[in-house]
Order: C-alpha cells, then sequence, then structure tokens
C-alpha cells in the first residue's frame, strides 16, 4: 500500500513539475526541411528563413512572453526520412507545431503521422493534394500549383492562345503540374495538343522539343524546378523554337536566369510577389511584409529572399498568429489556424476555413517576365 | 516540321551525347584493363571538371583558356592521390573489395565537392559564340562541335598513346598478363597509376566540355558515370573504338527513344541495354566469345 502512495505522489508530482515547467518554458516547434539533397534549394532557404523569423519575434519579446524554440531536422528530400524526423519531433521534442517539409512527397509521407498524433503540420510544399481533401491538422503555404496554372491559363486566355504543348519534370512537382494543367484545360478552353516529360537529372532535352516543334502547339509550357527548365531554355533557343515559353512558378528566383542567361529572356511566369516585390503597386496588401522579408533575409545571409524561403516565413508567422489566438497547444494552434483570416504573408493573403486550410486564390500569383535579366510584370 | 528534319535533329543531339558518354566509357575501360577493377569514382571525375573549372574562374577570376588545363590538372592530381591513397595499400585486396572501395571514393568525393562548394547547379560559359548552327534543317550549337572535335582529339591520341609509345605498349601488356607484364620488367604499379591518371583526366576534361550545354552540380557524377559504364560494357570494356561506338549508340538511342517514343523511357533504354548485354553478351557488342578475361 505504501509503495503504490509513494509511487503515485512521485507521479503526480512528476506531472506537477513538468506542466510548470512547460507552462514557464518555451514554446516548440519543429522544422522539417530538405537542407541537403536535390530540393535543397527549397529546403535551405526555408530553414534559414524559420530561424531568422523565430529570432526576430524572441527578440522582440515572444508570444505572449514566452519564447519560441525552433528544432530543426534535415530530411534530405527523403520521404522515409522525412516520417522518422517527424515521429522524432512529436515524440522526443515534443513540438506542438511542425513547419514542412519541403517537397509534396514528404509531405504526403508525413500527413498520416501528423493526423495520427494530432499535431498541425504546416506543409511548404505545392502540392494541390496536400489539403485536398482537407485534413484536420494538415495546413499548407506554398501556393496550390493549381493557382498557378489557372494565372498561366488566365494569361493565355487573354492572349488568344489555346493550343498548348506542356513538357513537365517526371517527379511529384511535375506530376501534379501535369494532373492540373490537363485537368483546367477545358475550363479555361485550352487544348493540350503535346504532353511529354523529361526527368529531373536530363542534361539534353532537344527530343521533345524537337517533337514539339513539329506539333500545332502555340505556347509551350515547361513545368518544373531547376536546372531542367534551364536547360529547355537553352535547348529552345538551339533549335530556333518560335513558341513563346512559359515555365512555373518553381523557377522563380534568380537561379534560374543565371542557369539560362540569354535563353531566359522573354520566358514568362506565374511567381509569388516576393521576386517583384519593389515594383509592386503601393496598395497591395502584401507589399509591407515581402519588403520587410527581403530587407531581413539580405541583412542575414547576404543573399535574395526567394518565395521559397518565404513559405517558411508565412508558416511561422502563421503559428504565431495562431498561438495568439488559440493559445499555446496543438489543439489552439489547430483552431487559431482555421479561423485566421486576412493574413498577409508572402506567399499571398491567407484565409483559412474549415473548407479550405491552402487558404489562398490565384491573387497569390502575378505573372512575369524576364527582361534584360530581371523580372517585370507581364502585360 | 517533317519527319526527316526531326530524326536528323534527334541524330545529332544523340551523337553529342554519346561522344561524351564515350569518354566516360574510356576512362572505365583503361582502369578495368589495368587493374581487373571497375572504378566507380569515374564519375566524380567528370563532376571535377566541371566544378573546378567553375570553381577556378569564380573564385580565382581565371579566363576560360586557363581554368581548363588547370582543373584538368587538379582533377588528375585526385585520381592520382584516389590510387596512392585507396587502391595501392589495397593492392592485395579481391577486385570486388577494390569496387567497393571506389564506390566509397566516389561518395566521398561527392560529399567533399558539395561541402566545398554548395549543393547548387551551375553554368559554365559556352566556349565560343552562343548562336545556334543550322545543318539541312537541324540545328547545333558551336559547343556541339567542340565536344565532337576534343573527343576526336582525345581519342586519336589515346590510341597514339596505346599502339606507339613504350607506356602504352606496357599497359595493354599489364592488361593481357600483369604476372608476365611484371616479369619482363614493366612496373605493373606504375601502370596502375597511369591508368588512374589517364582517366582522371579524360573524364575531367569530358565533364567540363559538356558543361556548357548540360550544366554541373556536384552530384552530376552519378548518371554521367553510369551512362558511361553503359558505353563501356557495350564496347566489351575496350578502351578504343568498340567503347566509343557503344557510347554513340547509347547517346543516339537515347535520343530517338525520348523523341520518337517518349522521354520518360530516356533513361530505362540505357539500363535496358546495359542489361541486354550483360545477359547475352557479356564480351560486348564487337567482343569475340572468349572464356579467359581480356
Amino acid at each position: 500500500m505504501r509503495f503504490r502512495f509513494t509511487t503515485l505522489t512521485t507521479a503526480a508530482l512528476l506531472l506537477l513539475t513538468a506542466s510548470l515547467s512547460f507552462a514557464a518554458g518555451t514554446i516548440k516547434i519543429g522544422g522539417l526541411f530538405s537542407v541537403t539533397g536535390p530540393p535543397a534549394f527549397l529546403g535551405e532557404p526555408e530553414r534559414n528563413t524559420a530561424k531568422m523569423v523565430v529570432d526576430s519575434i524572441n527578440k522582440a519579446g515572444g508570444i505572449k512572453g514566452q519564447k519560441l524554440e525552433l528544432v530543426v531536422y534535415d530530411t534530405a528530400g527523403d520521404a522515409t526520412k522525412a516520417v522518422q524526423m517527424a515521429t522524432k519531433l512529436i515524440k522526443d521534442d515534443k513540438v506542438i507545431a511542425i513547419i514542412g517539409p519541403s517537397t509534396t512527397g514528404e509531405s504526403m509521407a508525413v500527413i498520416p503521422v501528423a493526423e495520427r498524433e494530432k499535431v498541425p503540420l504546416i506543409s511548404c510544399a505545392a502540392g494541390s493534394k496536400i489539403t485536398d481533401p482537407v485534413k484536420r491538422y494538415v495546413f499548407k503555404t506554398a501556393q496550390n500549383d493549381g493557382l498557378a496554372v489557372a494565372k498561366i491559363y488566365e494569361y493565355l486566355q487573354k492572349h488568344k492562345q489555346n493550343k498548348v504543348a506542356i513538357l513537365t519534370v517526371s517527379d511529384g512537382f511535375g506530376a501534379s503540374g501535369r494532373e492540373q494543367l490537363k485537368s483546367l484545360a477545358g475550363k479555361f478552353g485550352m487544348q493540350v495538343v503535346v504532353d511529354d516529360t523529361y526527368g529531373p537529372k536530363d542534361t539534353d532535352m532537344t527530343s521533345q522539343l524537337t517533337k514539339i516543334r513539329g506539333s500545332q502547339a502555340q505556347v509551350l509550357i515547361v513545368w518544373g524546378t531547376n536546372p531542367g527548365p534551364a536547360v529547355i531554355a537553352k535547348n529552345a533557343k538551339q533549335l530556333g523554337l518560335k513558341l513563346p515559353l512559359y515555365m512555373s512558378h518553381g523557377v522563380s528566383s534568380k537561379k534560374f536566369i543565371a542557369l539560362a542567361g540569354d535563353a531566359a529572356e522573354g520566358v514568362k511566369l506565374p511567381s509569388g510577389k516576393v521576386i517583384v516585390s519593389d515594383v509592386l503597386p503601393k496598395n497591395d496588401p502584401q507589399k509591407g511584409s515581402l519588403l520587410a522579408y527581403v530587407k531581413d533575409y539580405q541583412k542575414h545571409f547576404k543573399a535574395e529572399g526567394d518565395h521559397f524561403g518565404g513559405h517558411a516565413w508565412d508558416g511561422v508567422m502563421l503559428v504565431k498568429a495562431a498561438i495568439e489566438k488559440g493559445g499555446a497547444t496543438t489543439e489552439g494552434i489547430r483552431a487559431g489556424l482555421e479561423g485566421l483570416k486576412d493574413f498577409h504573408g508572402i506567399g499571398g493573403t491567407f484565409n483559412f476555413s474549415a473548407g479550405d486550410h491552402a487558404g489562398l486564390n490565384k491573387d497569390a500569383f502575378v505573372m512575369v517576365e524576364i527582361k534584360n535579366k530581371d523580372w517585370v510584370i507581364a502585360k | 516540321m517533317e519527319l526527316g528534319n526531326q530524326l536528323l535533329q534527334y541524330l545529332l543531339s544523340g551523337l553529342s551525347t554519346g561522344a561524351i558518354y564515350a569518354l566516360i566509357g574510356i576512362g572505365f575501360s583503361i582502369i578495368y584493363n589495368a587493374t581487373g577493377i571497375i572504378n566507380f569514382a569515374q564519375g566524380e571525375f567528370v563532376m571535377l571538371g566541371g566544378m573546378l573549372t567553375l570553381f577556378l574562374m569564380e573564385t580565382l577570376k581565371l579566363p576560360l583558356w586557363a581554368a581548363i588545363p588547370l582543373a584538368v590538372l587538379l582533377a588528375t592530381l585526385v585520381g592520382l592521390l584516389f590510387e596512392r591513397l585507396a587502391i595501392r595499400p589495397l593492392r592485395k585486396a579481391s577486385p570486388i573489395s577494390l569496387v567497393i572501395i571506389t564506390i566509397g571514393g566516389s561518395i566521398l568525393i561527392r560529399g567533399l565537392s558539395m561541402l566545398i562548394w554548395d549543393k547548387d547547379t551551375h553554368a559554365l560559359p559556352p566556349f565560343s559564340s552562343e548562336e545556334p548552327i543550322m545543318i539541312a534543317g537541324a540545328t547545333v550549337l558551336p559547343q556541339h562541335f567542340w565536344i565532337l572535335g576534343i573527343t576526336v582529339v582525345l581519342i586519336g591520341l589515346n590510341k597514339w598513346f596505346f599502339s606507339h609509345t613504350i607506356s602504352g605498349k606496357a599497359m595493354r601488356a599489364c592488361s593481357y598478363n600483369p604476372r608476365a607484364a611484371g616479369l619482363v620488367g614493366i612496373d605493373v604499379r606504375r601502370m596502375v597509376l597511369l591508368s588512374f591518371v589517364i582517366s582522371a583526366a579524360m573524364g575531367s576534361l569530358a565533364g567540363i566540355i559538356v558543361a556548357p550545354l548540360t550544366m554541373t552540380s556536384y552530384d552530376v557524377g552519378v548518371m554521367l558515370g553510369l551512362k558511361g559504364f553503359c558505353a563501356a560494357i557495350i564496347g566489351g570494356m575496350s578502351s578504343g573504338i568498340p567503347t566509343v561506338i557503344g557510347g554513340l549508340i547509347l547517346g543516339v538511342l537515347e535520343s530517338l527513344g525520348a523523341g520518337l517514343i517518349s522521354s520518360g523511357y530516356k533513361d530505362a533504354i540505357a539500363f535496358v541495354i546495359l542489361l541486354l548485354i550483360l545477359f547475352i553478351r557479356p564480351q560486348g557488342l564487337f567482343g569475340k566469345p572468349e572464356s579467359e578475361r581480356v
């Protein structure tokens, strides 16, 4: 009997101290970014940005007086590793929200873990299927591929072009883009006349482009992330391809212009507003956040902030807003996020609801064109 | 555009990619013939060529023409060190252990490159103008001529070296029978070292001439290495013309496959050929069936 009593008291005491230290301590959130591996171009700016934002939140006094702590793991673009790290974040580090992973494939793998453990996951990947259908604990900050596709099609409609050739990369990003390009075509009166793919590591796409050159297509839409699209732009120039070239938001960073060189001139793409933040009209509701982010990033990392890092900025700031609204618990963050309206972030203006965990509409994108090695807003 | 022009375009694209595969494949063969092992770090020499050139141009501000020979020299030095530090101390080991060591070496070189440079893809400027040239309805870039030209020169030099110099003949002797070669006074270990030096130099040069077209990053060596390996297998591990033909066949088939069937099968084509050759004609497409290793 006595033994049992001691155990109980000890347990009660332990629980008490645990909850006490929890209340007085820090708010722990996790980050899953592919800092190495093929999607490192996403993960690195995301991790940098997340750390930078958390630091600046803490410098400004934290959230409701509590410090924010970020635990980041590198997933190396590997879905298996992402799942392991997510479990570690939840079980060992006891985080109350996870930002990431960076890619759609990894996000889809981590979703069951987050749902089972009831921990909010704010993915930084673009795939529509992450939040469609809606999952209770899963949100995302990157703009849906469908929105980017809609932006391109709307632009083509305006310019009276309707025969498109699509060339997509054979990975998660490309497959999702291809699906959207095909399924939305009818709605905008578009006709996909050539549907071809290329491998993420391919180094010569003249074969595909030659095939497209021989077709009826009026425009070519390329869906991929660097370096593939840069190779395609170069190959198109080599072949003297006359078709106007459209790309996805996957290449909207200066890196693409550096890689493709002169071949990038005239390429049009839907992009998040970060890269054109300085030329946005003054009344754009996101302009304040955008300029602050670009300036901060430049100061900390001596590099240009891109919208990939922006996804992590949105992730951390959304969690902050949700905690202020719903409290520092997993359920509080979930409810807080779901009720969030008119949050002017980097990726766009977020309006979450019970039926929409992606929160953005196609105004999150602007059509930009590359002119003289820089971005201008396409007319 | 009519089919004829399309086919010509596929063919030209395929030949230039194939030339690169050939150069890498010859690197595999030279080491195989001298040591009996497959050097899976061959692809990393290709990567080092491109990345070192870029590094020399950006950090030391060297002009392209100066950066290229220096990069080849440095990559060759890496090949030399690799042989001295990783292969030679274990000369008594079985070929399979040595092959595994080369895999380890390739991961090490790749990892170090990632840490020293970065994970990004980089473009190298073309050697001459970027204006496309029309050939009967197909277009090629001046860089393609550089690739084909340099490949032809290298293969010619290679052929001359192996048939007309003492060292070349000695290396061939080692490949036929290292023990007998040793008995007649050939320093077999020196020949092994030489084979790594030549392979590293050829691989890195291949990596440099292709970089303006395909760009380069720390991990380009993996795929290029595998394709070069396919070329060498098709050529029956010969360090001469059969491997060159193997590379060209591979490049053209890939290009035709991507254009006429679907680009999804591009890499599959290379590996299906590799498997077929290994199953049906392990001695290579042009080799005579033999029970003894050549």
